[in-house]
């Protein structure tokens, strides 16, 4: 086991918050056709608050710090933000789209020292990204901007969301990272808005290009990463809520950015109070494996990348994530229990329900007569 | 032989996790986990203080052992840290600035 990987797992056991991700605004100067903000101001928290929340956070003993958005660069005061986390001596990460980055603020960033810069590049056309991003030239500019921060020293990543309309540009996107010298990282998940509205769902690539793309030899690494989960069945689904959580620039605490169950605010209360004392990380907290009504007697448990904040929009955070159990099947070739489940009600038009016997037996409803049967599963 | 000073450098990221120092050097993102004696180095790491001082208050305080081998000791340690970039070593007293 590496060191860092050491040090995530005494954080787990030890309920130590080493990882916040805050987004300091909502703002962008993108308007990506998948984002699942509110990119208006609601009254952001101030200079003075971030600054005030990151010292709490170090405090608390948070290593590592992730800033995000909506788009870093837009607040005025974002190098002084970071200026103050690298003295409070987090280990800073930027997700940015970096189209505000030039050579000066390559050599600010620099100077400062922060750990890694992720990039969101959709496609290496730039029709496509800039389709994606609605900002004409948007993809020169990153590009731009990608080799500027890497010729500073700095390390730059790409990350390659993958869509319904540019999952078939994987490719050539790992085709230019590595022509630039950066790493490049498949990301196949699009989440419903923050509000709960699930219309960036359509934008999900296919079940049919997700196969193509996890079956690729060339991704192997990637595909382990996102399905190289725990099989115990004590352990807990991931690190959202006990070891990890999220600051959103309105001072509300999730457990993740993906996992938009409210726990807090770090206006009203402090860091460490919310995150000793809040009910709904202590729920959060509560979750094993084993308690998952169909996870848990799945086929598919020991390489899911089940992410409870995708169940808990989906309706319950102890159920199923179906994107989950589609890579799972893409990766796979195996239907989750709970992708079997939908496929046999839709094509029965029953509604099931298991029964007490466990996995061997269910009973179904039919819905429209109310007769009822015993089958077999 | 001239003292030797040593000074935390701010381009590192460090925080005690679970009782346990964390380091992680900026030059390469290395990640290291520092002992009790170790951290207290470090911590005492102000660009002021000089090493033979630090060892003798830090180490000589609390481990039965002789300042001569302590100092050799922990010169090594520094020496390595400071290969790392996560510590600044002088012959003379280095200033916050520098750091």
């Amino acid at each position: 086991m590496s060191l860092m990987a050491e040090m995530g797992q005494r954080a787990m056991d030890l309920g130590v918050p080493l990882s916040v991700h805050i987004d300091i605004t909502y703002r962008c100067n993108e308007r990506c056709v998948h984002c699942y903000l509110d990119h208006d101001d609601h009254g952001e928290m101030t200079t003075a608050e971030i600054k005030k929340l990151l010292g709490e956070l170090a405090e608390a003993g948070v290593f590592l710090l992730t800033l995000s958005g909506g788009e870093i660069m837009v607040r005025k005061d974002f190098f002084e933000i970071l200026e103050y986390a690298r003295e409070l001596m987090f280990v800073v990460k930027l997700k940015t789209n970096a189209i505000l980055i030039g050579p000066r603020e390559a050599d600010r960033i620099r100077e400062i020292g922060v750990d890694g810069i992720q990039v969101s590049i959709y496609s290496h056309r730039p029709e496509i990204h800039d389709a994606v991003t609605k900002v004409p030239g948007s993809l020169k500019r990153s590009l731009d901007a990608i080799r500027i921060l890497k010729s500073t020293g700095l390390n730059v990543s790409i990350s390659n969301v993958l869509m319904k309309d540019s999952a078939q540009d994987y490719q050539g996107v790992r085709a230019l990272a590595a022509e630039m010298g950066v790493h490049s990282a498949l990301d196949p998940m699009i989440t419903p808005m923050m509000d709960g509205d699930r219309s960036p769902l359509q934008l999900n690539v296919s079940a049919t290009a997700l196969k193509e793309v996890f079956r690729d030899p060339a991704f192997a690494a990637d595909i382990k990463e996102m399905g190289d989960s725990p099989t115990e069945m004590d352990y807990v689904p991931c690190s959202a809520g006990h070891s990890a959580c999220y600051v959103s620039p309105y001072g509300d605490l999730y457990p993740c950015v993906s996992f938009p169950l409210p726990s807090g605010n770090v206006r009203k209360q402090r860091f460490i109070d919310i995150w000793n004392h809040s009910e709904q990380l202590n729920e959060v907290r509560s979750i094993r494996i084993k308690d998952l009504p169909n996870c848990s007697a799945c086929g598919n448990v020991s390489t899911c990348s089940r992410c409870p904040g995708l169940a808990y929009m989906e309706g319950n955070m102890r159920g199923p994530s179906t994107q989950d159990c589609e890579k799972s099947y893409a990766r796979t070739g195996i239907e989750s229990v709970n992708l079997h489940n939908k496929k046999a009600a839709a094509a029965s038009g029953l509604v099931q329900i298991r029964g007490l016997g466990g996995n061997s037996t269910l009973v179904n409803i039919k819905s429209s007569t109310l007769m009822a049967e015993i089958a077999s599963a | 032989m001239s003292p030797l000073y040593i000074a935390r450098s701010k381009s590192v990221a460090a925080r005690m996790v679970g009782g346990e120092m964390m380091i992680m050097s900026a030059r390469d993102s290395t990640l290291f986990d520092l002992n009790d004696t170790a951290s207290a180095i470090w911590r005492a790491a102000d660009g002021a203080t000089p090493l033979h001082e630090i060892v003798k208050r830090v180490l000589c305080a609390e481990f039965d052992v002789a300042p001569e081998a302590a100092l050799q000791d922990t010169e090594e340690f520094v020496k390595e840290l400071a290969g790392h970039g996560i510590l600044l070593v002088s012959e003379e007293p280095i200033s916050r600035e520098a750091k």
